[in-house]
């Protein structure tokens, strides 16, 4: 009676719906698309060494923050060794132990990322550098360098790239090369340019990282330059001075230490290796969930069974398909048998196909009324009618199932699925319609009826429309909005425009 | 295509989801329906209220009853079969006599007692009812429809139904049967629906579904022009069906008995819009009247005197009947 109650309440249905589907999508990515699929890169490093004789110690540092890249999932591979991960000043790290080994070891780390842009360098503002220690000469060498350097730049992005072109050309360069002679020769550009950065009173620090092939094979660590200019984190490539993030570039660990140290054995050996998959978009945006303890997972048609799942898949597109239905008859106003029996006889639609589906259709309901025609002549009670009518369609189509075995007509064999009590019901209400109303009218329902389920199929099969519905079932929340809505929908019937024509004044037109 | 909607719109035309959700879901409460959908419990309640309607012969209730038909129309030739909850005239049989062993319906046709007990089981098991449900099945009065409509009917009963919206009735018309409706008096098969002056009793041009028709499709005599009588008896009944029944938007169907003079057959909670068409008048456009001006506390009397005043006929504005046919054609 109210409207505003109805509108208020479809309002906050609907945006519930909405809300609920734009966090799953959003947020946790769950694929608006069927079939969708994420990359996903197994990366691999396996740790080789031979054992001394006492107490063994490898350390291996493991990604952690990996600016545009999220972890899936990571598992460690060693055969007997005594295994912990911890927090590290450079980020995380694994390490293995043992009391005692024999023979050549190799321990493995196996890790599956997949990009997220939403994944930042996330750790705070580093404080000021220490100055480093240096002798007097590589000082005065070092103060004349960043002066110089200075003068040359305008913030810290400019200063480092100008850094690290001194640093390149170290043989032009006096300061640097009196710098390179003082000792520091095995030093590499990144290296140095850390070293020059402190002294400007810059936090700089060295990430290690490799390149995500879609090649599968073992990859070369490479070395950026990260400078942090007091906002935020600054990627340089040493070599190359370009600024920014490579494309596809994982960084895997950070600081001055090689990826893995060993105690107490020796011929250590890393090999890091990456390796491409395509993995189902679900999975992912599962697994992001559990993650980041979301609860939307555990309470999605997902957790059911798969074969349950199945069936829901289905289910779940009937709100749809009577959505279809409320709009037809109350909007445009075609007439159908019993409310929602073209819902029913959509859904066997989907296993016959609509050609196979109308032409079974109209068989079994023709067939089946020229027997109630017949029936009618014997004047039998209601309910043993209506019982045979039932036994006779399942009769036919058993019978039609058989001869297009024979006839090797595949789509006959579906027809299995066909509603027969809903047919049966059908033929009762038609042949009663025929006779009361005459064939005019029974043949006009019994065709809107099959229009409609027609209308119902088509829309209930669209792929991305199930996917949608079964993937973020909130969105049926929009279908409860809507049927509110239309429930209070007291406007004209399309057909009744035309129905009402010799009312409508002749000025407007018709 | 929006023209017409809003040129209905504009002409107060009434749709189906309109009065739906507006008229019926409003004034008619759920729990008052089996009052008028069972139309034993109709009669019942008309009779203690003394509204005219055809004197009730007997009832079957049970499969076992059928048997007692001969018993309960022993000193009745003529009487009426009607399952209780039939909707749209579906269901029932008219016998107009007996010839040796079979009855002779209305339109001359034969039936043995096979047939009869037959259709009384299908009726008792629901086959007319709405969803289905048991019925029973009234035997009552024939109705021997006054020699009036001779002219402009074919075989059966021709009836005339009236809306009455919350007491005041609204617009009226005539049903009547043709060969294409096999005698029924009713618009789906193919009856003539004449619109009625509400103020005069005087019958207007017909339609036969949205065609407009001058004179009678089998008799070939004029329609219009028709003065019934007792049409203020006719008013003041349908208004008193209001207190009947209590519900505020209904459809209530009278048939003139020749010697009885006007008698109320049923009433119905879901009445048709095709009585807009009979009369070329829009319905909102009464009710609208009826909201704004209407004192609903009034008695009967007063009730029907609104009506009469207020609808005469045209209430705005009708077209002419060539401008109909053109537009239908």
């Amino acid at each position: 009676m109210n409207n505003r109650h109805i509108y208020v309440l479809s309002a906050v249905l609907a945006l519930i719906g909405l809300a609920l589907f734009a966090y799953k999508s959003q947020v946790l990515g769950f694929p608006l698309q069927p079939q969708e699929q994420t990359r996903v890169w197994t990366i691999e490093a396996a740790v080789r060494f031979d054992p001394g004789p006492a107490a063994v110690k490898a350390t291996l540092r493991i990604p952690n923050l990996t600016p545009g890249f999220s972890i899936l999932d990571e598992n460690f591979i060693s055969r007997g060794f005594g295994h912990a991960t911890r927090s590290a000043p450079a980020g995380r790290e694994s390490q293995w132990t043992l009391r005692e080994a024999r023979g050549p070891q190799t321990l493995y780390y196996r890790a599956q990322v997949y990009r997220d842009a939403s994944r930042m360098a996330e750790d705070t503002t580093p404080p000021f550098p220490e100055q480093p220690e240096l002798d007097e000469p590589s000082r005065i060498a070092m103060e004349g360098l960043i002066a110089e350097v200075r003068r040359q730049s305008a913030d810290v992005a400019s200063f480092t790239t100008e850094l690290l072109r001194h640093i390149n050309h170290a043989e032009r360069d006096p300061y640097v090369s009196l710098f390179m002679s003082r000792g520091s020769a095995q030093a590499n550009a990144a290296e140095l340019a850390t070293i020059f950065l402190a002294g400007a009173q810059i936090p700089a620090r060295i990430a290690h990282g490799i390149q995500l092939r879609s090649v599968p094979g073992p990859v070369q660590a490479q070395q950026l330059l990260e400078v942090h200019d007091g906002v935020e984190w600054l990627y340089f490539d040493p070599e190359t001075l370009e600024q920014g993030l490579p494309p596809d570039f994982l960084i895997w660990w950070r600081g001055d230490e090689p990826v893995a140290s060993l105690e107490g054995g020796s011929n250590l050996d890393v090999t890091l290796a990456v390796q491409q998959n395509l993995l189902d978009s679900i999975v992912v945006a599962e697994r992001r969930a559990e993650l980041t303890g979301s609860h939307a997972m555990d309470f999605s048609l997902f957790a059911l069974p798969i074969a349950t799942q199945a069936v829901y898949a289905v289910l779940m597109m009937i709100p749809v398909g009577a959505l279809v239905i409320m709009l037809l008859r109350n909007f445009i106003g075609v007439k159908t048998f019993g409310t929602f029996m073209p819902v029913l006889v959509a859904l066997a639609f989907r296993e016959t196909r609509l050609l196979w589906g109308i032409v079974l259709f109209a068989i079994i309901v023709s067939l089946g009324l020229l027997i109630r025609f017949y029936l009618e002549k014997l004047r039998l009670l209601l309910v043993p009618r209506l019982t045979t009518v039932l036994t006779v369609v399942v009769l036919l189509m058993a019978g039609i199932s058989v001869l297009s075995q024979k006839l090797e007509l595949q789509p006959g064999l579906s027809i299995a699925l066909f509603p027969m009590v809903i047919l049966a019901m059908t033929i009762e209400r038609m042949s009663i319609v025929w006779e009361e109303r005459g064939a005019t009218e029974a043949l006009q329902e019994g065709i809107g009826s099959l229009l409609v389920a027609a209308v119902a199929y088509v829309i209930m099969g669209l792929a991305w429309l199930e996917h949608l519905i079964f993937v973020f079932p909130e969105l049926l929340l929009l279908v409860i909005a809507m049927s509110l809505l239309a429930g209070r929908y007291t406007g004209y019937r399309l057909l009744e425009l035309r129905r009402f024509k010799a009312l409508i004044p002749s000025r407007s037109g018709s | 295509m929006f023209g017409r909607y809003g040129g209905l719109s504009e002409e107060g035309v009434l749709g189906l989801n309109k009065r739906n959700g507006d008229y019926i879901l409003r004034f008619n409460p759920r729990r008052l329906y089996p009052l008028v959908d069972d139309k034993l419990k109709t009669k019942r309640l008309a009779l203690a209220a003394g509204i005219a309607v055809p004197q009730l012969y007997g009832v079957i209730e049970t499969q076992h009853d059928i048997r007692r038909l001969p018993e309960i129309v022993k000193d009745h030739p003529e009487f009426a079969l009607k399952p209780a909850h039939g909707s749209a005239g579906d269901g029932i049989v008219v016998i107009s006599g007996r010839s040796s062993q079979r009855y002779r319906t209305i339109s001359g046709t034969l039936l043995d007692d096979d047939f009869l007990y037959h259709h009384l089981s299908n009726a008792i098991n629901g086959q007319f009812s709405l969803g289905g449900v048991q019925d029973v099945v009234i035997v009552e009065y024939m109705v021997r429809f006054s020699p009036l409509f001779e002219r402009i009917s074919y075989l059966g009963v021709p009836d005339i139904r009236v809306i009455v919206y919350r007491g005041f009735p609204i617009m009226s018309m005539v049903r009547l049967p043709t060969r294409a409706s096999h005698g029924k008096a009713n618009l789906h098969q193919g009856a003539v629906g004449a619109g009625i002056d509400l103020a005069s009793g005087v019958t207007l041009d017909g339609v036969v579904g949205t065609q407009v028709v001058t004179h009678h499709p089998d008799t070939t005599h004029a329609i219009s022009g028709l003065k019934i009588p007792d049409w203020d008896v006719i008013l003041d009944i349908s208004a008193r069906c209001y207190e009947l029944t209590g519900m505020g938007y209904i459809g209530v169907d009278i048939v003139l008995d020749r010697d009885l003079g006007p008698l109320v057959l049923e009433l119905n909670a879901r009445p048709g819009l095709a009585i807009q068409i009979a009369n070329r008048q829009g319905l909102l456009r009464r009710l609208k009247i009826c909201d704004a001006r209407a004192n609903f506390e009034a008695p009967v009397a007063e009730r029907v005197a609104f009506a009469q005043q207020e609808f005469r006929h045209p209430v705005g504005p009708v077209l002419a009947t060539e401008a109909v046919v053109a537009s239908v054609a």
